[in-house]
């Protein structure tokens, strides 16, 4: 029973793997402020499924459901901070594209 | 039956990535939580797919079609120029993702994990209110610490307009 879960963890490892690189993937290449984010909205989900599959595998769901309460919390304020940003930025440049925001660039 | 929730959550990631249209990337984020949030379900979490269905599928996704709306479209040139940097740019992740499945699936990790005793209280009201309060307080920080962040980018935003 535990090689059993164990291996269904190890699956549930290899989609969040996929999930990460699609994530990271899009905050490397894109150019685009807001797909940056979404990129980093992957990047969460990620996260939350690995939380959500070490607690089925663990048989703790009740405190990865907390857990994962508090990340979906956090995940949300720090996606309006960053849209917040994000429009700052529009609004003074004209534009979402990362390469017109090397001002502070050393 | 997981698998299939898995590999459709997968393709909403991808889709979400590789497509042109900023609302259709917006779609299939909210897509993505939605397909995340079945999984939840099926993984006995009903709370947190609840929270992640209304939360993240919902909230977000309206956040996203806000700022999408406010900020301007491209000109017709500049969306026909940022088509082809992207497909320089994009065409490799579909490429990784294909060689990074096919390698990890015949990747055989043995992991050597002893298990927990399963959990005797199940009830995860109980545990948020009594095993996890700095959680909780930490989140009433956090949450006071965005309005306020908010406020004050909008309100310099503000200053400058007028």
């Amino acid at each position: 029973m535990d090689s059993q879960l164990i291996h269904l963890f190890w699956t549930f490892s290899i989609y969040v793997i996929m999930l990460l690189i699609i994530g990271g993937y899009c905050m490397l290449a894109t150019l685009n402020l807001v797909r940056a984010l979404i990129g980093l909205e992957i990047l969460m989900k990620a996260v939350t499924l690995l939380i959500i599959a070490a607690g089925y595998v663990s048989r703790h769901p009740a405190q990865a459901q907390a857990l994962v309460i508090t990340l979906i919390v956090i995940e949300t304020v720090g996606i309006a901070i960053a849209m917040g940003i994000v429009l700052s930025i529009y609004r003074h440049k004209k534009s979402l594209d990362s390469r017109n925001i090397m001002s502070l660039k050393g | 039956m997981e698998s299939l929730i898995l590999i459709i959550l997968v393709a909403a990631a991808l889709f979400t990535v590789m497509t042109r249209s900023l609302l259709r990337a917006a779609i299939g984020l909210a897509l993505t939580s939605a397909v995340l949030s079945i999984l939840m379900f099926r993984l006995d979490c009903p709370m947190a797919a609840v929270f992640e269905l209304s939360v993240c599928a919902g909230l977000i996704s309206a956040l996203f079609f806000s700022i999408i709306t406010i900020t301007e479209p491209l000109t017709p040139e500049k969306v026909e120029e940022e088509r082809r940097a992207r497909m320089t740019r994009f065409w490799y992740l579909p490429v990784i993702l294909v060689i990074a499945g096919i390698v990890l699936s015949f990747l055989s990790v043995s992991i050597h994990l002893k298990l927990p005793v399963p959990e005797a209280n199940n009830d995860v009201r109980a545990i948020l209110w009594h095993l996890r309060q700095l959680d909780l307080v930490g989140q009433v920080i956090i949450l006071l610490a965005g309005v306020f962040g908010i406020v004050i980018l909008l309100k310099e935003a503000g200053k400058k307009n007028g």
